[in-house]
């Protein structure tokens, strides 16, 4: 079962005006860095985006708000991006801001095969308006409903050519969920190896949940919050 | 005299017990970490996907891939693990997350929580912290007792728009150590040279005195 694609032109390529796509990471960690740059290259619009973070102002999802390509942002945490800002309060983009473990939890459902899951997250607050409530045990539950996206994009750090991947420290995060969790799953990674190179013991996601695999380049890998001690 | 976020974050870390896993959040909380005593066994929880964070990596050693929710590069302690969102969360909404430490914009008096957004002018966005406060079996919330503006922050009722309901234990601000009680704010330590009467005055939701209160020793 080979998965390999050209490269990320290749793998985005049916990715068109309006669609609904997921896109791994948490803050600038584990982005997939060349699908972003190229679906702002192919200038598509109106997408619907949904990602723990919308990058920065000049890098990552960042970039494609820049173009204007992004209509709606489904995401968690939005700070540290002006443009984002902006465009909020003037009204050209839509924001649905939702718990980040719902977030995590609907991308893992519709990989599941579950429709909906129910959460505390929210309950009582205005993320619960105009949801169905239900009280397990004395404590309120939110019903929150699996996403259903078009399309996956993940980074991971290893993959093989049957699309099986292992992803690297904190740059897991949202990665395996959202590649379980889209119609069509890209993945990109840092290191592609034949099939039967990784560890079958040691692979986060079966290849049977991503479509198309390349390997990626350049990486820039940004730091956004460098911290040190001294030595 | 006013506490300093260190002094909050040592008194906060006093109430760390052995074996504990810990969420500790940005800001103050994040300073908590620092005055873990010396021997004592904790485990910190960072949801971005990580049990068993260490101190800021040494200049050079800093890893893209590595960082905690706070998007700091961090490194990691022996024993450590690294998993996803959802498995974190679900750490988190099963209780097995012993305290969350986070700071707030506003608490009530029936501990209530507002710390994700300002209507018109705050759109950041809520993050982990709604996951958290509508899971964790203990919660203390680091805060300075009033805004900038000198107006207090533990209220009757949350003016904000909440990030849970009924969800936190205790407060440590700079100038007192609190509970949340069936009955209003609990006052148990105030801040050295705080008077009572200052942290009444200060104090806008119902607040309860019980015999002398003590001052925070350091």
């Amino acid at each position: 079962m080979n998965k390999v694609v050209s490269g990320a032109e290749a793998a985005i390529h049916d990715i068109s005006d309006g669609s609904v796509i997921m896109l791994g990471g948490f803050g600038l960690c584990g982005i997939p860095e060349n699908c972003i740059n190229a679906l702002v290259k192919k200038g598509v619009k109106n997408l619907t985006c949904i990602s723990n973070n919308a990058g920065v102002d000049d890098f990552g999802i960042g970039l494609m708000l820049q173009q204007k390509q992004v209509k709606k942002m489904i995401s968690s945490y939005v700070g540290e991006n002006a443009e984002f800002e902006r465009q909020l309060l003037s009204g050209e983009l839509e924001v649905e801001l939702i718990p980040q473990g719902t977030l995590a939890t609907r991308c893992l459902a519709a990989g599941y095969g579950m429709p909906a899951i129910f959460t505390p997250a929210g309950a009582g607050t205005e993320v619960g308006t105009g949801k169905e409530v239900r009280n397990f045990n004395g404590k309120d539950y939110l019903l929150e409903y699996a996403f259903d996206a078009d399309f996956a994009i993940v980074k991971a750090w290893k993959g093989d050519t049957a699309g099986n991947l292992v992803f690297k420290e904190t740059a897991r995060n949202f990665n395996p969920l959202m590649a379980m969790a889209g119609k069509i799953t890209i993945a990109e990674v840092e290191e592609l190896v034949p099939a039967g190179a990784l560890d079958p013991d040691y692979i986060h996601t079966p290849g049977i949940y991503v479509h198309r695999i390349f390997q990626g380049s350049n990486y820039e890998k940004r730091i956004e919050q460098r911290t040190v001690r001294k030595r | 005299m006013a506490l300093t976020k260190e002094q909050i974050a040592e008194r906060i870390a006093r109430e760390l017990r052995d074996g504990y896993y810990v969420n500790l959040g940005i800001g103050i909380p994040t300073l908590v970490a620092n005055y873990i005593p010396e021997g004592m066994d904790v485990v910190l929880q960072s949801e971005n996907g990580l049990l068993g964070m260490g101190p800021f990596p040494f200049e050079g050693e800093e890893d893209p891939d590595l960082i905690n929710a706070g998007k700091q590069t961090i490194t990691t302690v022996p024993g450590s693990v690294f998993f996803d969102s959802a498995m974190s969360f679900g750490m988190i909404r099963a209780g097995k997350v012993d305290l969350t430490v986070l700071g707030a914009m506003e608490v009530s008096e029936n501990g209530d929580i507002a710390n994700w957004k300002i209507p018109g002018k705050m759109v950041k966005g809520m993050g982990g912290a709604m996951d958290l406060v509508a899971s964790a079996k203990n919660i203390i919330v680091a805060m300075m007792h009033t805004n900038p503006k000198g107006e207090s922050k533990l209220l009757p009722q949350c003016t904000l728009p909440i990030t849970g309901v009924r969800c936190v234990k205790k407060i440590v601000s700079d100038l007192a150590v609190l509970d949340i009680t069936p009955q209003g704010f609990k006052l148990l330590e105030r801040a050295p040279g705080v008077s009572v009467d200052e942290i009444r005055a200060k104090t806008a939701g119902k607040l309860i005195i019980e015999g002398d209160v003590p001052e925070i020793a350091f």
